[in-house]
């Protein structure tokens, strides 16, 4: 293993992804089974960048997500049977069931509410790192955005208050773009006119780095450098992780394009194929990994087999949980309303 | 009883707030605009300068700063300049603040306040006088209070301080130099509590904020002419005091509603609603509202007060619903 990510710590982190990756593949079949209404999104493809992320955060830390939260929530070490309930607006969900899967989160893991206001969920992030800086605890704020999120004049306004104030905060663009990369010219996407978003973020003074956020060992040595910097109290840093979108989430709505991910695809036993082959060849950072530690490590066909095994079980009994769990009764719709 | 100007208690409440709790902090400093009590809050930031940053022009990341470090666990105040710069903090106060404690199922309460100085300020044209807050009661989940006098500013904004959730002070441009009675130990007040500021058996007129002043004006000249209006304060918008607005016109049978935001859809819009639907038959007269006009604040003096309520609309009012001609 070439990258500086040992064996030891790879393995912990395939076991998050498989994770991440068999609950939105349950979220997308309960969708469809109608299990729950309402739009949602999809963490598929981008599992490597918040489990690298948040293997390296510490209790104390604060976090912001979006929309596209499910990936971070689980990362972050929730209970997958709560915020699947929380997906099917039960009572037993992390909000009770009023937020739903585009409001996952876990305060008492740091997580501030979770805003599906794209540019939003970059400035609360913001006043996270305002809060960690005013307890003087050494903590710091990772909010976790995509390129989108840079087209409200919010973010513009959270960037420039970070850096004027060298508050902790790291940022986490994950450039899910279907963009292809242009050497030297950064990463273009759908909706910028700039194709370089790092540029956004050194237009006012932040430190910037770039990585492919399907490589795990490439975001764990980026967020590593970054996340260091931020602790040192020298402002925020901006780090853009660019994976290339999964194909099931180019639609209006997820579909199960790739199917159930077939780990086989990984240690050489079973060959991607069909219109996706490139995807899962080359982008699909579950794979990626898998495909690693198996070419360093004769056994681990079997351990990756075994590590999915659990990871379904795990997600079953979530999926199971979750079906159980009552709605919650119509009259409390009425309480907290203030705390 | 010693007396104070409204400027000055507000600046004792940011003092204190600040004294009392390590947690709070002032992100934007300048809560007494371009006017010539600006100098009082020297004393502040001289105090608590490592609590009190001041920030660029950007208000939703501002007020967003304010609302996320709440989420974590501080008390920001977030002062949001005149009262039409909320309107670029909107989706940060009404679609991340005021929901947030909701949404989380009570896990993530908003601590935050917010300040802003609302009103017909003299000159400000339709840019700089607005008044926010009946569209800001439209949204659930913020605390609003918008206090009349020295005693009433400063126990308020101690309140917000202490408060669980998103707060909004709107403080009348016109206020800052008002002279009040004030305690000499000056306390908190609950927020959600209107307040009698005089007593009268003939008419209710309830206002808010200057209107409040600009109705015991109102009310000091019917008094001459023998109408014994009684003024209800409300200092606090929401939660609004529906019990002591229903106890009130019980006991004066008219009502006159005074409020600077426009007419439609407006606070005085929703207390009539209040009136007519809990206490309808309370009332001997129909209720009057005087509003500012639904129309854009123009610049021109003469203009400007056409649109703008003053005591003697106010008093034409109560004697409108007294059967008197105005």
């Amino acid at each position: 293993m070439s990258q500086k990510l040992s064996a030891d710590l790879a393995w912990p982190m395939l076991e998050k992804m498989l994770l991440i990756r068999r609950f939105e593949e349950a979220v997308l079949q309960l969708s469809n089974d109608k299990q729950f209404v309402g739009h949602y999104h999809l963490y598929i493809g981008q599992e490597a960048t918040g489990v690298a992320v948040m293997s390296l955060l510490e209790p104390k830390d604060r976090i912001a997500t979006t929309h596209r939260n499910h990936g971070h929530v689980l990362a972050r070490g929730s209970d997958p049977g709560r915020a699947m309930a929380e997906i099917l607006g039960r009572a037993s969900g992390l909000y009770g069931g009023r937020g739903g899967t585009l409001h996952l989160g876990d305060p008492e893991l740091g997580f501030l509410s979770t805003s599906g206001i794209v540019g939003g969920c970059i400035s609360l992030g913001v006043g996270g790192g305002y809060a960690c800086r005013q307890r003087q605890e050494g903590a710091l704020s990772a909010v976790f955005f995509g390129d989108g999120a840079l087209e409200e004049g919010v973010s513009f306004e959270a960037l420039n208050i970070a850096s004027l104030w060298r508050l902790p905060v790291l940022f986490i663009c994950e450039n899910n773009s279907t963009g292809s990369w242009a050497p030297g010219q950064g990463y273009p996407t759908l909706v910028h006119a700039s194709s370089d978003l790092c540029s956004i973020a050194k237009s006012v003074n932040i430190a910037t780095m770039r990585v492919d956020g399907a490589d795990v060992f490439a975001v764990h040595a980026a967020a590593s450098e970054a996340i260091a910097l931020c602790r040192s109290g020298q402002g925020p840093v901006f780090l853009e992780a660019v994976t290339r979108r999964w194909p099931g989430n180019n639609p209006l709505w997820p579909e199960p394009v790739t199917g159930p991910t077939d780990m086989r695809m990984a240690t050489g036993e079973f060959a991607p194929g069909g219109e996706h082959a490139d995807w899962l060849s080359h982008h699909d950072p579950v794979l990626r990994l898998a495909r690693t530690l198996a070419s360093h490590d004769g056994g681990a066909a079997a351990r990756i087999a075994s590590l999915d095994a659990a990871a379904r079980q795990r997600i079953a009994d979530a999926v199971k949980f979750a079906l159980a769990s009552p709605f919650p009764a119509a009259e409390t719709a009425f309480a907290r309303v203030f705390a | 009883m010693p007396r104070q100007s409204y400027a000055e208690a507000l600046v004792d409440a940011l003092y204190d707030s600040l004294a009392a709790d390590p947690r709070v902090s002032l992100i934007g400093s300048y809560v007494l605009g371009l006017g010539p009590q600006r100098h009082l809050m020297e004393r502040v930031r001289k105090a608590f300068h490592d609590r009190i940053a001041d920030p660029p022009t950007a208000e939703a990341g501002a007020a967003a700063t304010g609302i996320g470090a709440a989420m974590a666990g501080v008390r920001p105040f977030v002062d949001l300049g005149t009262g039409s710069f909320p309107y670029l903090a909107w989706s940060q106060i009404v679609n991340e603040a005021a929901i947030s404690c909701y949404m989380s199922d009570g896990r993530i309460p908003v601590p935050v306040t917010f300040h802003l100085l609302h009103g017909v300020r003299g000159g400000g044209a339709a840019q700089h006088s607005h008044s926010p807050q009946s569209m800001l009661c439209n949204a659930p989940g913020l605390e609003i209070v918008a206090p009349a006098t020295a005693a009433d500013v400063y126990g308020l904004v101690r309140a917000a301080f202490q408060s669980p959730n998103p707060t909004v002070v709107v403080s009348h441009a016109k206020l800052l130099g008002i002279e009040s009675d004030v305690p000499a130990q000056k306390q908190s007040i609950p927020i959600g509590q209107a307040e009698i500021k005089r007593s009268g058996r003939d008419v209710t007129i309830v206002a808010n904020s200057f209107m409040t002043q600009l109705s015991l004006a109102a009310a000091a000249a019917l008094a001459e002419e023998g109408i014994e209006a009684e003024v209800v304060d409300l200092r606090s918008l929401a939660p609004l005091d529906e019990t002591t607005i229903l106890n009130s016109v019980a006991r004066t049978g008219r009502l006159v509603v005074v409020d600077e935001c426009p007419l439609r859809c407006g606070i005085a819009a929703e207390i009539a609603a209040v009136v007519a639907e809990h206490g309808f038959g309370l009332l001997q007269a129909p209720v009057v509202r005087v509003t500012r006009a639904q129309v854009p604040v123009p610049y021109s003096p003469p203009l400007e007060a056409a649109v703008t309520p003053d005591a003697a609309k106010i008093a034409a009012a109560a004697k409108r619903t007294l059967g008197a001609r105005a």
